[in-house]
């Protein structure tokens, strides 16, 4: 058969019908390929934005994955710091004066400056936990090196900052941390080979120190992690049995209607909230310890709670009712049904639902500062209760400092976050690939 | 049942919780001001003396009296850091609950009217400071009694009627708009900076009465966080703009920002301990004295803190823009620690 339309002579109404049609079809398409247009021009612009921010922290952190240090030779006084039989003595080495061994040994270096206040100048090339670096690297080493030795001690982070050209050596003098004086010995000895910049592992093996040569993202790093453990820990199972409950026991009705109007709602609640709840109820009525990532993890898995919840119920929602009513008319109890049946197929959403909450989790701070977390914490915490940050506050706390060193750390820890967070999600959309179930 | 572990795991952990009731932490809140001086001496506590890394939180002056003041127990805080002294209402909340303190200095501040480099050199009077801040001004040059709301829109307006209420010369304002970065109510540099700024200035313009305690609204005072890197940031970015803030974040940034002449006194580290600067402030800290002794290296950390080593002019607080106490006022400190 041919077709109709060629068959049938059509009338001039016909016709002019035809003819309204193809111009309305003109517009139409005009105005779906403007729409189209702002599409991808939205999109442009969103991801310009992202790749100026991008860009902006990725130049302004990426000379913190190195570090100055400085090559100095002195001779460690071991009768000092060894019992008899030489091993060292803890308490001879903490008593010890790291920092006036080094400082004695550099000072050598340089005869000709004699003044007390250059001799000062001189010192402030060393980093001022050049001491304790010394002493944890004998320590760790557990011998002491015999007669003269060369060791590589950090800089100051204001020699730092000279090194990797984040301090302008044209301003005026007094407006410079570095003086004339002490940029020339740095000079000299950057001619003799003894300045290098080596990879900053102290950024990774340390927590917060107020040395920026001296901080790192570990305390914050296990922090994190703690707090998301506890929060994984709390939010989930109360989550999924919140969803299921709601899915399959709830009775419809206006009590049911109340707690899902506010779960939504608690949903859009401002973190900052939680935070006053956790500082409330935890640290008040239960009397928690503070700064602890244990209520960390807890006001955290408060905040996620209805995130998973919505999540997991829209999960079972997507499994056909066919599996449950195949399972209830094979005498299983609804329990049985949901437990066995619903809950492994909807397990894939419910886990992307579980990261994405968590990755939420961890970007906060808010909720944190009411409990404590947003501190100055040096030590890397061994147990859920001990004081501990997270990476997002400890962010926060190097933007803030003055010293200008912490802000090319605080770039670099963000790389950190993204990193986490960028895995987190990635490995979301992967697990939600594998498993998911299509009927 | 496959939930089982899991819920076993939420007791334990709850458990835990409940059997580490002990601290063997120091705790320290307060002033965002005393903080860096705090952190460095904290350090050095934790790496030379064997005990753990006093935990140290920047709640501002008035946060901290807060937690400091609910109570003793160790999930209360040991020690308060303070840029301005204890208010008597706070001194009141702490006896309410028993707590007994003790009051140490640890060194001065100056309080810094800063602008980016960029932008003109101020030589001025806290009047002037006064005079752009203060919601409500009298216009009238005769009478203090009709005040109406602030109208100097610039800073030659803000020179015109000082001018006008003092006496003297004009400073040679620039004609650019009046814009101050002031910290907020909770901080305790904001508390200084009304006794300093505001109420001196008031009283030099010739004004009495309560009404240098308003800021004004208008948008010329901008409240800003505790965050000091950022005020610098917004100073660089705009040198119309002022910013106020402490001694240790301008001598950090001298690269970047400039301080205001106040009253012909340039802001260093001579003059605040002098106190020829008319923005110097001291420096406070609180320890409780019932933990002394329960919370274990408190004595310990507040000997490391009150000692030459940190505070004195050769101390490893200097540094960072802690500027020291007299021979007599350091001695005072020191005494007071021995009695501890």
């Amino acid at each position: 058969m041919n077709n109709p339309i060629e068959m049938i002579q059509p009338d001039a109404e016909t016709q002019a019908r035809f003819e309204k049609i193809a111009q309305g079809l003109k517009k139409r398409h005009a105005a779906s390929r403007r729409l189209k247009t702002y599409g991808i021009m939205a999109i442009v612009t969103a991801i310009s934005f992202l790749a100026i921010l991008l860009t902006t922290i990725i130049s302004n952190g990426y000379t913190a994955i190195q570090q100055t240090e400085l090559q100095i030779t002195l001779t460690i006084p071991a009768e000092k710091l060894q019992y008899d039989d030489g091993a060292i003595d803890p308490v001879k080495a903490r008593n010890f004066n790291w920092n006036g061994l080094i400082k004695k040994a550099f000072l050598a270096e340089f005869p000709d400056v004699t003044a007390m206040l250059d001799q000062r100048a001189l010192g402030e090339i060393l980093s001022k936990n050049a001491g304790y670096d010394l002493r944890r690297l004998i320590e760790a080493k557990g011998s002491i090196p015999v007669g003269e030795t060369k060791v590589w001690i950090k800089t100051s982070d204001d020699v730092d900052m000279l090194m990797k050209g984040r301090l302008d050596r044209n301003l005026d003098e007094a407006q410079r941390r570095l003086s004339n004086q002490q940029i020339g010995w740095i000079d000299s000895l950057v001619a003799d080979d003894r300045i290098r910049l080596v990879f900053n592992d102290t950024f990774f093996t340390a927590a917060d120190s107020r040395e920026p040569e001296s901080a790192g993202v570990l305390g914050a790093t296990v922090g994190s992690v703690m707090a998301l453990f506890v929060t994984v820990l709390l939010a989930l199972p109360v989550a999924v049995m919140a969803a299921v409950y709601l899915e399959y026991f709830a009775p419809p009705g206006r009590v049911t209607d109340f707690i899902e109007v506010n779960i939504n709602n608690l949903a859009a609640v401002p973190s900052i909230v939680f935070g006053l709840l956790g500082l409330a109820v935890f640290l008040g009525f239960f009397g928690m310890p503070r700064s602890a990532p244990l209520v960390g993890g807890m006001v955290l898995a408060l905040m996620t709670l209805p995130t998973i919840i919505i999540a997991t119920r829209a999960s079972i929602r997507a499994v056909p009712t066919s599996i449950r009513d195949a399972a209830l008319g094979l005498g299983a109890s609804r329990m049985q049904a949901a437990i066995d049946h619903i809950l492994p197929l909807a397990a894939p959403g419910i886990l992307t639902g579980t990261i994405i909450g968590i990755a939420q989790a961890l970007g906060e701070t808010a909720p944190l500062i009411m409990i404590g977390m947003v501190a100055f914490i040096v030590d890397v915490p061994a147990t859920l209760t001990d004081p501990a940050t997270a990476l997002p506050v400890q962010i926060y706390i190097w933007s803030d400092s003055a010293e200008r060193a912490f802000y090319e750390r605080s770039s670099l820890a963000i790389m950190v976050l993204l990193t986490f967070l960028i895995t987190m999600n990635i490995s979301a959309v992967l697990l939600r690939r594998k498993f998911e179930k299509k009927w | 049942m496959r939930f089982t572990p899991l819920i076993a795991g939420m007791i334990a952990s709850l458990a835990l919780s409940t059997a580490a009731q002990a601290r063997d932490q120091i705790s320290i809140v307060g002033s965002s001001t005393v903080y860096p001086f705090s952190t460095i001496a904290a350090e050095k506590f934790g790496q030379s003396s064997g005990f753990k890394t006093p935990v140290i939180e920047a709640t501002g002056t008035g946060g901290g009296m807060k937690l400091f003041c609910k109570g003793i127990g160790v999930e209360y805080p040991d020690v308060t850091n303070a840029s301005r002294a204890i208010k008597s209402k706070e001194a009141k909340m702490c006896a309410d609950a028993g707590v007994a303190f003790q009051e140490f200095i640890v060194g001065n501040d100056g309080i810094a009217f800063a602008n980016s480099l960029k932008g003109q050199h101020f030589e001025i009077s806290i009047a002037h400071v006064a005079a752009a801040l203060a919601a409500e001004l009298p216009f009238q040059a005769d009478g203090a009694s009709d005040a109406t709301p602030n109208q100097l829109k610039t800073w030659a307006d803000v020179d015109a009627y000082t001018a006008k209420r003092i006496g003297g010369d004009l400073a040679g304002l620039p004609n650019i708009p009046v814009s101050i970065m002031v910290p907020p109510p909770t901080s305790g540099t904001r508390d200084a900076m009304g006794e300093l700024f505001m109420k001196h200035g008031w009283k030099k313009l010739g004004l009495d009465g309560s009404g240098y305690k308003k800021l004004r609204e208008d948008g010329a005072a901008i409240e800003v966080g505790e965050n000091d890197s950022l005020i610098i940031e917004k100073l660089v970015a705009d040198q119309n703009m002022f910013g106020v803030f402490g001694y240790s974040f301008f001598d950090q940034n001298r690269d970047k920002v400039q301080a205001a002449l106040l009253d012909g006194v340039e802001l260093n580290f001579e003059n605040v301990a002098s106190y020829k600067y008319p923005a110097a402030r001291p420096l406070f800290f609180y320890v409780k004295k019932a933990h002394v002794g329960v919370i274990p290296g408190l004595k310990e950390f507040i000997n490391e803190f009150v000692s030459e080593k940190a505070m004195g002019l050769d101390g490893y607080l200097f540094p960072a823009g802690l500027v020291p106490l007299s021979e007599d006022g350091f001695a005072k400190q020191v005494v007071a620690r021995d009695a501890l």
